[in-house]
Order: structure tokens, then C-alpha cells, then sequence
């Protein structure tokens, strides 16, 4: 089935795409048909900044196990270093996405 | 006597004029004949303008019709890869419905402008598609119409669930052609309790359908280079489709 829902969040850091490195302006999550992970339904995120073109984009397409997997290696990540180490730092940009 | 028929087809990417009178991307292919030739609007799947459907749009020309696909897409992401234009959209909450119509009417506008053109066009969509050929045979001339497996024609969704189309059963008693579906039996949505409303619906209205639901089939089906392909169903439903337009697109 199509979903039609997407989860949507601002993020502030980097990806690498086709044409190289560029700065990341959100992600979108959806769990939907794949375009090319071969099951019928995965969760897909695009990592993505849409002031640089459709093809500014980092794509995962993930099985449902490995999308929760990836959720708790984040988590079991960021424990593991000191509180706030990669948090962005204070100022007028601090923590926005930038272009 | 052997009498050989010119086989050949030509498929081509054509600018087309759209909603709004946009210029927008499109894909054609038609046999090389004079005709008179049927013509069948293809909607792409939610995952947009990709390879897959582009053979659909040429198997429809190998099988006697000039067919096109507009690039529904175009507007927001012209010239990306489908998948990157297809990301894109759906950050953006979709096509517009109205913009679809419109795109969609200018594809048959498109076709029946051809000079092989018998002046019947139908339309056909798979997936969300499917959804998109119902709403386009309700508000469009279309002479005929198939609806593979789409979703959220019937049918109430559940409590909580976030849908963000709606349902399209309400405006049944305006659709203005002929309709084939044709879903999997093992599909969620559109389940068989779907698909039975939608049919008790236009049988009450006494609109003219014929369904068909495969056993051991779910939804897409017909998608061949995706792991829910059934081969028995898609025969099976390839020909329907073809005898469906057959009689109706003639």
C-alpha cells in the first residue's frame, strides 16, 4: 500500500550525495513502497536540502528491523560519548539547518 | 498468402501541454501505422516517471494504441532521476489534485490530436494510481478506465490512521466510462471488503465495471521488477486490460 504519511523533521549537518558533500536541510521518513530494496515495504529516509536540487539527497531504504536497529545504535551511541558532544554549538545558528 | 504488417513502434519523450497550460514532460509511444489507433493515458506509481512504468507506456504501442505518461513531476523537480523527483513531491505533501486533472487532460488531449487517433482514450494506473484513474474517470472524459489495485477509493480508514487522501467512493456517481479493476485478493488495501463496496456502490448506481480479485496475488502485482510480482495474475490481467480497451477503445 501507499502510506502517504511522512515524518518530516529539520536537521542540521551533512551529507554525501552524487555530486559530493553539501548541507543537510531535513529528512523525511516514510515507510512506503522502496525503489530499490527488494521488499514490498521498508522505511525510507532522504536526508536532503531542497535549496540545492532534487538530487541533493542521501537515501535509505531499511527493513523494518534494521530501521529500529539503527534507531538504538544512534542511542547507544551518543551514551556512550559525553553529554553534548556533538549537540551544535550556541549562536544564531546553533542547532538550525543551514544552506 | 503470408501478409507481413509493418512491427514497429516509436517511443519518445514529448513536452505536452498541461494544467494551466504548463509545459510539462511526457512519454509517448505508438505504432508506426496510420491507424485509426486507440489511446491510453498511463499514470505513473507514487515512486514516479521511472523505467518501469515507461515499458508499460511501450507495451501499450507493441499492442495497437498510442499511449502516453505524463510526468506528473515535471513541475518540481524537472530533469532529476524519478526517484530523486518522487522524494521531492513527497516532502512537498503530493500533487495537487486539481494539477493532476489537469495533466491528465492534457495527456488526452494530447493523444486525440495525433493524426492516427480514432478519438477514444482510456486511462489506467497502478498503485496510487489506480486511485488517480477512478478520480480522473469521475471528473474527465475518458472513454474507459482501468484502476489496478488502487487504494483509498472505498473503504473507511481506521480510526488514527493519518491518512492524507480521501476516500473517492463518494464521487462515484459521476464516473463517465466504462471501469476495470483489477486487485490482488491478498491485498490490504484495497482489501476485498473494498472492493465489494465499491461494486455494491456502482452496481447501485448502474454504472458499467467489471472486477476481478487474484487468489495468491497482493497489491502490485503487475510490478515486475518488484518482489510482489505474480506472474498468473499479471498474464491474466495484461489480457483483460487489452480486451477491455478492445472493446471500448475500438
Amino acid at each position: 500500500m501507499c502510506t502517504y504519511v511522512t515524518e518530516t523533521v529539520p536537521v542540521d549537518g551533512s551529507g554525501k550525495g552524487p555530486a559530493g558533500w553539501f548541507s543537510l536541510r531535513h529528512a523525511a521518513v516514510y515507510v512506503d513502497h522502496p525503489y530499490h530494496a527488494p521488499y514490498g515495504h521498508t522505511v525510507n529516509i532522504d536526508f536532503a536540502n531542497p535549496d540545492l536540487g532534487p538530487a541533493a539527497r542521501v537515501a535509505v531504504e531499511l527493513t523494518e528491523q534494521s530501521a529500529l536497529a539503527l534507531v538504538d545504535a544512534i542511542h547507544a551511541a551518543l551514551a556512550a560519548a559525553p553529554p553534548g558532544l556533538a549537540a551544535a554549538p550556541p549562536g544564531p545558528a546553533g542547532g538550525q539547518p543551514q544552506a | 498468402m503470408l501478409i507481413r504488417v509493418y512491427d514497429a513502434v516509436l517511443a519518445e519523450t514529448v513536452t505536452i501541454t498541461g494544467h494551466q497550460d504548463d509545459q510539462i514532460e511526457a512519454y509517448l509511444a505508438r505504432p508506426l501505422a496510420p491507424g485509426p489507433f486507440g489511446g491510453v493515458v498511463v499514470i505513473h506509481h507514487m515512486p514516479g516517471y521511472d523505467a518501469a512504468t515507461k515499458e508499460i507506456v511501450r507495451r501499450f504501442a507493441v499492442g495497437g494504441y498510442a499511449a502516453i505518461c505524463p510526468n506528473l513531476y515535471w513541475r518540481d523537480a524537472p530533469g532529476a532521476s524519478p526517484d530523486d523527483a518522487a522524494a521531492v513531491v513527497r516532502a512537498a505533501g503530493g500533487v495537487p489534485e486539481d494539477r493532476l486533472l489537469g495533466d491528465l487532460a492534457g495527456a488526452a488531449r494530447y493523444l486525440r490530436g495525433l493524426s492516427s487517433a480514432n478519438g477514444k482514450v482510456g486511462v489506467i494506473g497502478y498503485c496510487s494510481g489506480g486511485r488517480q484513474a477512478f478520480l480522473a474517470a469521475c471528473k474527465l472524459p475518458f472513454d474507459a478506465a482501468v484502476d489496478c489495485y488502487g487504494a483509498f477509493v472505498a473503504g473507511t480508514p481506521p480510526e488514527g490512521f493519518p491518512l492524507k487522501v480521501r476516500p473517492l467512493i463518494g464521487e462515484a456517481d459521476q464516473l463517465r466510462c466504462p471501469l476495470l479493476g483489477l486487485f490482488g485478493a491478498e491485498d490490504s488495501t484495497p482489501s476485498p471488503e473494498h472492493n465489494a463496496e465499491l461494486a455494491a456502490e456502482l452496481t447501485r448506481l448502474g454504472k458499467t465495471f467489471e472486477f476481478h480479485e487474484y487468489p495468491g496475488a497482493g497489491h502490485a502485482f503487475f510490478a515486475v521488477d518488484r518482489p510482489s510480482y505474480r506472474p498468473q495474475a499479471a498474464v491474466d490481467g495484461w489480457r483483460r486490460i487489452f480486451d477491455f480497451f478492445g472493446r471500448y477503445l475500438s
